[in-house]
C-alpha cells in the first residue's frame, strides 16, 4: 500500500558534528529502490546518527542528503515512545497530525493494530503495554502512515527473543509491501534474514556496500571482516 | 501556652458550629482562588509549555522575567495592579478596585509564574523524551504544545495545585486592592490579620485550622490522582 514510484536517496560528503564529536565524517551513500538495507558496524561508528540524519532528525553539519523525490518517511526507534492515551488513539493521533480525517483516521488506524496482532489491546494505555507491545505498536503506527521508506533503529534491541520473532515478522511484511527499510542492528542473525545489502559503517564512514548474500561470507572491506571475526569468532 | 489551647478549643468550636462568619469568609476564600487557579493555569501551563518547547526571539528575556517574578514581593505585584486597576489607572474604568475580581486578578498574576515555572520544568522532560519520535511524526512545536501538556496532565494537576495554594495563602497583594471589607473582599488570610491584630485569637486560628486543612486536602487529592494514574497510564 505504500507509495509504489521509486526513489532513491543519497548523501555526500555527510559529516555530522554532536557535542564536539564527529559521529558522520564524509559519508558517501547512495540507497537504491526496492532494497531492503541493513547498516551494520561497531558500537560508535555512527549508524544511529546517519539514520537520523537521513530521516532528517539531525541536520548535516557539511554535506547533502537529497531524494528524487518527495518520500513520505517514518521512523521507529530502540525505545517506542507512546503518549500518555490508549494504543488506538496512539495511532488516531500520528494520522491526525498528518491530516488523515475521519472516517479514514479510524479505520487506518484499526487496520494497522489489526496487521500487528493487537487489535485485542486497542483500548489499553499504550505505555503499560509490554516492550514488544508497544514496539508492534510503534510499528503499527509507521505503517498507518503508509511511508514509502521506514528507518528503524534497532528496532529489537531490547525484546526478548519471542517479541524480537514478532517484531521481524511484522517488518518483514511491511517491506514486502514494498515499503523501502534501512535498519541497523546488532543482531546478525537477524540482519541475514530482513536485508538485501549490508551497509557497513566504520569510524563515520560507509566502508562498503555489499548484497547481504556475499558480505557474511566475503566482505569488501578489510574492517567488515575484523568486526565479524568479532562477532563470528567461530568462522 | 494555656492561651493557644484554649484559643485552638473555641477555634475547633467555631469550625465545628458553622459558625456563619468563619463559613463565610472560608467560602469566599476558595472562591477567589479557585478563581485564580483556573485563570493562572489557563495562561501559566500554555506559557511552561511554549518556553520548553519552543524557539522564539525572546526566549531568555522571558525566563528571566517569569523567574523574577517568582520572587517578586508579593505586596509590589498588589501595589502594581492597585495602581492599574485604580480609578486613574488604565484599567480605572472597569470600577473593580476593592471588589473580588480585584482580588483574583492580583492573585493571577502572582499564580502564572509559579504554574508556568513548573509547567516548564515538567513539559521539558517530557519533550525531551517525546522530541525525536513527534518530530519524526511530523509533529511541529506549536502543535507540539497541547499533546505535552496532554501527556503530562497529571504532573500539571500538581502544578494547578500549587497555583492554588499561592492564591489561598497569599495576603499582601489581597490587602491591597481587596481591602479586607468585612462581607466582600476579607478572605482567610486577610481576616487571619486582622482578627491577630485585634486580639481575637479564636477566629484568626480557627481560620488558620482551615486555611491549612483546606490546602493539606487539595494536594493530597492531587497526589492521590497522579499516583492512580502513574499505575493507569505508565
Amino acid at each position: 500500500m505504500a507509495e509504489a514510484r521509486p526513489f532513491q536517496l543519497e548523501a555526500r560528503g555527510v559529516s555530522v558534528v554532536l557535542g564536539g564529536v564527529r559521529a558522520l565524517d564524509g559519508l558517501d551513500l547512495v540507497l537504491e529502490p526496492g532494497l531492503r538495507t541493513v547498516v551494520l558496524g561497531p558500537n560508535g561508528a555512527g549508524k544511529s546518527v546517519l539514520l537520523r540524519t537521513l530521516h532528517g532528525l539531525i541536520a548535516p553539519t557539511a554535506g547533502t542528503v537529497s531524494w528524487s523525490r518527495p518520500v513520505r518517511q517514518a521512523m521507529v526507534f530502540q525505545r517506542p515512545v507512546m503518549l500518555r492515551r490508549s494504543a488506538l488513539a496512539n495511532l488516531r493521533y500520528a494520522l491526525a497530525v498528518n491530516g488523515v480525517t475521519e472516517p479514514e483516521r479510524t479505520s487506518r488506524a484499526t487496520a494497522a493494530l489489526a496487521r500487528v496482532g493487537l487489535e485485542k489491546i486497542a483500548d489499553r494505555p499504550a505505555r503499560v503495554l509490554s516492550g514488544g507491545e508497544q514496539q508492534r505498536l510503534a510499528l503499527a503506527r509507521a505503517w498507518a502512515l503508509r511511508p514509502g521508506i521506514l528507518f528503524l533503529d534497532e528496532p529489537t534491541a531490547s525484546l526478548d527473543p519471542g517479541a524480537t520473532a514478532e517484531v521481524e515478522r511484522v517488518i518483514a511484511s511491511i517491506a514486502a509491501e514494498g515499503t523501502r527499510l534501512v535498519m541497523t542492528t546488532h543482531n546478525l542473525g537477524q540482519a541475514r534474514r530482513l536485508a538485501d545489502e549490508i551497509v557497513f559503517i566504520h569510524a563515520g564512514r560507509a566502508a562498503e556496500r555489499t548484497a547481504a548474500d556475499r558480505f557474511f561470507d566475503q566482505p569488501a572491506s578489510n574492517e567488515a571482516r575484523l568486526f565479524l571475526q568479532g562477532e563470528l569468532p567461530w568462522k | 501556652m494555656f492561651e493557644i489551647f484554649a484559643s485552638l478549643g473555641v477555634a475547633l468550636e467555631l469550625i465545628g458550629g458553622a459558625d456563619p462568619e468563619l463559613w463565610g469568609i472560608v467560602l469566599l476564600s476558595l472562591k477567589l482562588s479557585l478563581a485564580s487557579a483556573v485563570a493562572g493555569a489557563a495562561i501559566g501551563l500554555p506559557l511552561g509549555a511554549l518556553i520548553a518547547v519552543g524557539t522564539f526571539p525572546g526566549r531568555r528575556a522571558l525566563i528571566v522575567v517569569l523567574n523574577a517574578l517568582l520572587g517578586l514581593p508579593s505586596v509590589v505585584v498588589g501595589l502594581v495592579v492597585y495602581l492599574l486597576l485604580s480609578r486613574a489607572g488604565p484599567l480605572g474604568e472597569f470600577g473593580i478596585l476593592f471588589t473580588p475580581a480585584a482580588i483574583v486578578v492580583a492573585q493571577t498574576v502572582l499564580v502564572v509564574p509559579i504554574v508556568a515555572a513548573l509547567a516548564r520544568q515538567a513539559a521539558e522532560d517530557a519533550w525531551g523524551e517525546y522530541r525525536e519520535q513527534l518530530t519524526s511524526l511530523g509533529v511541529s512545536r506549536l502543535r507540539a504544545v497541547p499533546t505535552i501538556l496532554w501527556d503530562t496532565r497529571f504532573s500539571l494537576l500538581t502544578v494547578v495545585m500549587a497555583g492554588f495554594g499561592r492564591a489561598a495563602s497569599e495576603v499582601g497583594a489581597v490587602m491591597v486592592v481587596g481591602g479586607n471589607i468585612d462581607g466582600v473582599t476579607r478572605v482567610m488570610t486577610t481576616a487571619i490579620a486582622l482578627e491577630t491584630s485585634k486580639g481575637d485569637l479564636p477566629l484568626a486560628l480557627g481560620l488558620g485550622v482551615v486555611l491549612i486543612a483546606v490546602v493539606l486536602a487539595i494536594n493530597a487529592g492531587a497526589f492521590g490522582i497522579k499516583e492512580w494514574s502513574a499505575k493507569r497510564h505508565g
